[in-house]
């Protein structure tokens, strides 16, 4: 189980979160190609290696947050 | 018959081959196989990196079925189980296939006509399917808990008898064997690590073991694909899991048949060994690390035992994970990919094993006509754009 650092309670175990995925995918304007929608409904980075992403503290205080972790290793460092 | 000492031969990789299959697991193997038997091309290489089958080819809890619920997947997993039925014999290897029926459990009214409809679409396609009340569900497998106190209770369950398990190395060989026996390369130590794109077109591999030349490459690589994707410019809708599974201490004949529920989460059979295959849902996160987080199995234990009060004793013998490559609607992704003569055979998720030799034969057609077979044409990677999903996830969130 990984510890995750939550910004409001500190670290925290990783049963008490969501994950919410690849962070800063900014939401899109409807005048675009089926494309570009296709590409925000459905294309997420997926990297082996360091990874920015989203976790939800669901069974604590409800912050949502953003870190880097390391998709093989499992090490998360704050993002910057 | 006396076995014998080296079931293939472990070539070093020629410059050039017709093609360049890109991953040494179940699929790929069954690809290399099919190119053979039914195409004639047999100047294939299957590149491994690590050793033969050694990724989810050796993880998977080796359940077989095809009661999925749209016309294009059962059309495609319903071709692969006819081909495991006529599988051993055509390998000439045991392969234990065993259909000993498969259950999926349904525990409030909402699973309940979930399943009822699976089975009347199933029927419809022509794959097997029956619906099971709680007392049925207690006469085909006597050890499930089926008490309306239970927390989860049974109220009923889908049943395709035809499903079962099958033994996951054997298959490999097996196949591993025949692909070798036609002249295909079966390189392992020999990682891909990119491509060589010429006027927008795939024209060899770079690999650990240097470059090869491929008239086509065809990526097999499961959990990696979106790495090896990426080095061909190519971004895919795919997320990598972790998956895992365990097996308990051996027992005596306990159960036999499968049981799946996806309301409880878990899935279980017993293995011809006899000890007790397990597995759950994903690890929520990304990740390459081939492992997963104790309490997830913990979780799948739970659920485990709520159906299974006779196994609260039982001990855990060894646990797992393997990397799972999830689409967007559950549904795998075969076909062309916007590099010329660069192939895609990914997106099975957590249920690939059963599609081996359906998924083989419907990727060795495109790769060897480069079109897709009619089987695979739905699952193209241009449904994202068009939007014609196959979404399986009823079917296929959890479980398999
Ligand atoms: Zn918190």
């Amino acid at each position: 189980m990984m510890l995750i650092e939550c910004p409001h309670c500190g670290p925290r175990d990783e049963n008490e979160f969501r994950y919410g995925g690849q962070a800063g995918v900014s939401y899109r304007p409807e005048d675009t190609s089926d494309e570009e929608w296709a590409g925000y409904v459905f294309l997420r980075d997926n990297p082996k290696g360091w990874f920015h992403e989203r976790w939800f503290h669901v069974h604590g205080c409800r912050t949502w947050f953003s870190v880097e972790r390391h998709t093989l290793t499992h090490e998360i460092r704050k993002a910057p | 018959m006396t076995h014998p000492d080296f079931l293939w031969r472990n070539p070093e990789p020629r410059p050039a081959y017709d093609v360049v299959i890109v991953g040494g697991g179940g699929h790929g193997l069954a690809t290399a196989y099919y190119l053979a038997r039914n195409h004639g091309i047999t100047n294939v290489a299957v590149l491994e990196k690590g050793w033969l089958a050694g990724g989810n080819m050796a993880r998977n809890t080796t359940v077989i079925r095809s009661n999925y619920l749209w016309d294009e997947s059962a059309a495609i997993y319903e071709h692969s189980l006819k081909l495991w039925e006529g599988l051993s014999d055509e390998l000439d290897y045991d392969l234990q296939f065993s259909q000993r029926g498969v259950l999926n459990l349904a525990h409030n009214l909402g699973d309940v006509r979930e399943g009822r409809r699976r089975v009347n679409a199933n029927r419809l396609n022509g794959v097997d399917a029956e619906w099971l009340d709680a007392d049925e569900v207690k006469k085909f497998c006597p050890v499930i808990n089926v008490s309306e106190r239970a927390r989860y209770p049974v109220m009923g369950a889908t049943l395709q008898r035809r499903g079962g398990i099958a033994k996951h190395d054997h298959v490999a060989w097996a196949l591993a064997r025949k692909a070798d026996a036609y002249g295909v390369d079966l390189i392992q130590g020999c990682e891909v690590t990119g491509f060589e794109i010429t006027d927008g077109r795939a024209v060899a591999v770079r690999t650990s073991k240097g470059r090869i030349a491929a008239g086509k490459i065809a990526l097999a690589s499961a959990g990696h694909t979106s790495v090896l994707a990426a080095e061909a410019g190519i971004r895919l809708p795919l997320q990598s899991h972790p998956l895992q599974a365990l097996v308990s201490e051996l027992l005596e004949p306990v159960l036999d048949c499968v049981v799946m529920s996806n309301a409880v989460h878990v899935y279980v059979s017993q293995a011809h060994k006899g000890e007790l295959v397990m597995g759950a849902g994903i690890d929520p996160y990304n990740s390459y690390g081939q492992r997963g987080a104790f309490h997830v199995i913990e979780a799948q234990m739970a659920a485990a035992l709520e159906l299974f009060p006779i196994f609260s004793r039982v001990r855990v013998l060894r646990t797992w994970a393997g990397i799972v490559d999830v689409s967007p609607d559950a549904s795998p992704i075969v076909g062309r990919t916007p590099v010329e003569g660069l192939y895609i055979n990914a997106g099975w998720g957590t249920g690939g094993f059963k599609a081996t030799p359906g998924s083989g034969w419907v990727y060795a057609h495109t790769i060897a006509h480069g079109e897709p077979h009619p089987l695979a044409e739905p699952f193209a990677l241009d449904r994202f754009t068009t939007g014609a999903l196959i979404d399986e996830h009823g079917a296929a969130a959890v479980a398999h």
